[in-house]
């Protein structure tokens, strides 16, 4: 075990550990945010550059601070290594930078946009952001395509994580799905407009940190914090079967997998519970589902406002 | 005249083909190595011969080479980096086109110092012809017994490819060059793990310029202590520079490192002064990347001691005042170029070239690109150009890849020391622009 100090906490890792995972493990305010690092996804990371922080000191071995701003979700930690985060005058405003930057193209329709509420570039700008944009140029815009016949893909509110890119490559064979073109110009797309035909390409729309890539049978439909998320499990024979059914009243409008705090699809029994496409856009009927109980939704989240029960519930079991 | 020790002989009459270059004293230093020499001395010259990698960065090449890991029974590999594509550089597209057999022998040499079975020239998609002068000559090289299995009859055998590129400018980076090299996207890759340690299908990989790789050569021939010898200080051997601009005699020359710019410049062996009886409004000493230097700070430094071509020279100063030897482009402008039009050019460049993987190069570049064409164009505000300072700030160091910094730094030293062209702009955007049309002349500020 090796230690580590990230804002003025001491806490012991395994050697290997990245800072931002060393930092998740201490927990509190001093995690650096994570727009494209996925713990589940092999290959992520390293690309959004939000999760910046500064080192004050290299190691034991070798003090001396390191001369750039260093991505914590890619870089291993040293015994005796002091990192800031929080604390860091230079941090906030090169992050409040990538944060302008990753605004600069986005269409900021969050009033229509089905994300709204659990989009991790929501909460990003409102932490870092400015409120006035300095950007007076036109944005860049791609039309909405679909990609796979319950997938849309909204190009221009990605901000090119490359999430989804790692999740199909885990998920199929041959390249389908991928990126063209470079620079600004780049986008997230198909092979020549094909389809990803694949029972767990919806896990897509769940890795996704902002509202690029949306449930088609979800769209429009509600804003998330109308509904309330329930633990659910069904029997499933492609998938765990454990999921996040998003009900108003006795209705499910859409089921997610079950992520956590930093919206990550959870591990349970030593897997993740990537969920199927069966499950996720084809099970909407209540009585196929076996709800465990309200899922713990964090107090300061806009969706934790609709999670208590009203006069509207008329199912006994969830008046909890 | 300064010694030539790469390009000596690039106008001889076919010197392109093996049976002339071998003539004049070609495949030498793959005899001596072979024969006489282990691959660790081999290492160990040019350790002592103080190159430094001539793709741009300078670090020195015998100590990258030391740093390679060396694990049993793991493929190691040396790719040459012919993805030359800085603007304003030219210099391994005149090595390769004229003396093809240059390269292959010191990638020969090199690939047996580092033990590498198997080497790749990894070269520009644009440099097709090119390409096909190499693997001419690559196939001379195998048909005399250079090439392939038991060269001279040492054990050692090498397989030599030629590889080309889509063309594009972030495949010069060394990672995106291998992601490129084996397939892929070229997208950077987050460093650690190095190519070292990590590179090519994985296995342990150097990546060297064209430049760097060819002055192999001269070192193992002569041995390193004699380059050493050669240069100032640090800044050892010969290096070909790129000339380019409102020059006389614009072209590829071979310098001795430590030659003053003014004698670059103005010396009757090379540039021969400013075309058309004009005067010196600034240059670029290293490729578009590097800062741009105004007319006073050209010749000398800051501190008023002459200005050489070496690494510290020119760098002498740090950003303020200063610049880099990059790549040896070196791009001059008279008194009637504009400094907006320009580095609105330049930026144009890396908001085309960026690959679009890491957000502040991506957002960045093509922002700068932007304000910096309604500058260009007359409907610009003074607060762009603070604005562009502040972009400029938040890409620099915040990107995977040095090609954030690459577009930073030239609009950054552009505003630095032609703001007042930049604020003209603003304030009276026809005269600016008219300017841009030859018909007025531009004021040469002190």
């Amino acid at each position: 075990m090796i230690k580590v100090t990230i804002d003025d906490v001491e806490i012991e890792v395994a050697p290997g550990t990245t800072i931002l995972n060393a930092a998740r493990q201490a927990g509190g305010d001093l995690v650096p945010p994570a727009m494209c690092y996925y713990s589940k996804l092999p290959g992520t990371g390293g690309k959004c550059r939000t999760c910046l922080v500064e080192v004050a000191a290299g190691s034991t071995a070798d003090p001396r601070p390191m001369p750039k701003l260093v991505a914590s979700c890619s870089t291993p930690v040293m015994d005796g290594m002091i990192v800031k985060n929080k604390t860091s005058e230079r941090v906030h405003t090169n992050r409040g930078g990538v944060v302008e930057f990753l605004l600069v193209n986005h269409p900021l329709d969050c009033p229509i946009c089905d994300q709204a509420g659990e989009c991790h570039l929501q909460d990003l700008g409102y932490e870092h952001g400015s409120a006035k944009t300095r950007y007076r140029e036109e944005r860049r815009t791609f039309s909405p395509i679909d990609i796979g016949n319950k997938i849309k893909l909204h190009m221009n509110r990605c901000i090119l994580c490359y999430r989804c890119v790692a999740v199909a490559n885990q998920l199929t064979e041959k390249r389908v799905h991928g990126v063209l073109h470079r620079g600004e110009h780049a986008e997230i797309s198909t092979y020549i407009e094909n389809a990803i035909d694949n029972d767990f390409s919806g896990n897509m729309i769940d890795v996704c940190p902002v509202g690029a890539l949306t449930d088609k049978t979800f769209r429009f439909k509600s804003r998330v914090w109308f509904l309330k998320p329930y633990e659910a499990e069904c029997a499933c024979d492609k998938c765990s079967g454990k999921a996040v059914v998003w009900m108003f009243g006795n209705e499910i409008f859409r089921v997610t997998a079950r992520k956590d705090k930093y919206g990550e699809v959870e591990t349970i029994e030593d897997k993740t519970a990537w969920i199927c496409n069966d499950c996720r856009f084809d099970k909407k009927d209540p009585s196929k589902w076996n709800l465990i109980g309200p899922r713990k939704i964090d107090r300061h989240s806009v969706i934790s406002q609709g999670k208590y029960a009203t006069k509207n519930d008329n199912n006994p079991k969830l008046l909890s | 005249m300064a010694r030539k020790l790469l390009i000596e002989h690039a106008d001889v009459q076919g010197i392109a083909s093996y049976d002339v270059y071998r003539k004049h004293g070609g495949y030498a230093s793959v005899e001596k190595a072979l024969k006489n020499m282990s691959p660790d001395e081999v290492v160990e010259e040019v350790k002592k011969s103080g190159l430094r990698g001539r793709g741009g960065a300078g670090f020195p090449t015998g100590m990258k080479w030391s740093f390679l890991a060396k694990p049993e029974g793991v493929e190691r590999h040396l790719v040459c980096n012919a993805d030359e594509s800085e603007p304003g550089t030219f210099k391994d597209r005149y090595l390769m086109e004229k003396l093809p057999h240059l390269l292959i022998e010191g990638m020969i040499t090199s690939s047996y110092a580092l033990g590498a079975r198997r080497s790749y020239i990894y070269i520009r998609g644009e440099f097709m012809y090119v390409l096909r002068i190499l693997e001419k000559a690559i196939a001379e090289a195998y048909a005399n017994g250079m090439l392939g299995k038991n060269i001279l009859g040492s054990g050692y055998d090498l397989d030599l490819v030629v590889t080309p590129g889509g063309g594009a400018y972030i495949c010069g980076e060394e990672t995106a060059l291998l992601e490129s090299l084996e397939g892929k996207r070229g997208n950077p890759r987050m460093k650690p793990p190095f190519p070292a340690v990590k590179g090519l299908w994985g296995n342990p990989t150097v990546v060297n310029n064209v430049e760097s790789i060819a002055a192999v050569v001269p070192i193992v021939n002569e041995g390193g202590e004699a380059y050493a010898k050669i240069g100032i200080e640090r800044s050892t051997g010969t290096k070909l520079i790129s000339a380019s601009g409102n020059l006389v005699r614009p072209g590829v020359y071979e310098i001795e490192l430590g030659l003053s710019v003014e004698e670059f410049i103005y010396g009757d062996d090379y540039c021969r002064g400013i075309a058309n009886g004009k005067k010196l409004k600034a240059c670029i000493p290293g490729g578009s990347s590097v800062p741009i230097l105004p007319h006073y700070l050209v010749t000398k430094t800051a501190a008023g001691t002459d200005r050489l071509m070496t690494y510290e020279s020119l760098a002498d100063g740090g950003f303020a005042s200063g610049s880099m030897l990059g790549s040896g482009g070196f791009i001059v402008f008279d008194e009637d170029q504009c400094i907006v039009r320009n580095t609105w050019n330049f930026a144009r460049f890396y908001a085309h070239e960026s690959c679009g993987q890491c957000s502040p190069c991506r957002e960045g570049t093509g922002w700068m690109e932007k304000v910096l064409y309604r500058l260009e164009h007359g409907h610009g505000t003074l607060e762009d150009i603070s604005l562009l300072e502040e972009i400029n700030k938040k890409i620099e160091g915040n990107t995977i890849c040095p090609l954030g910094d690459a577009a930073a730094w030239p609009v950054a030293a552009a505003i630095r020391h032609f703001r007042d062209e930049f604020e003209w702009h603003v304030k009276s955007p026809q005269e600016a622009q008219s300017r841009n049309y030859g018909l007025i002349q531009a004021p040469l500020e002190a």
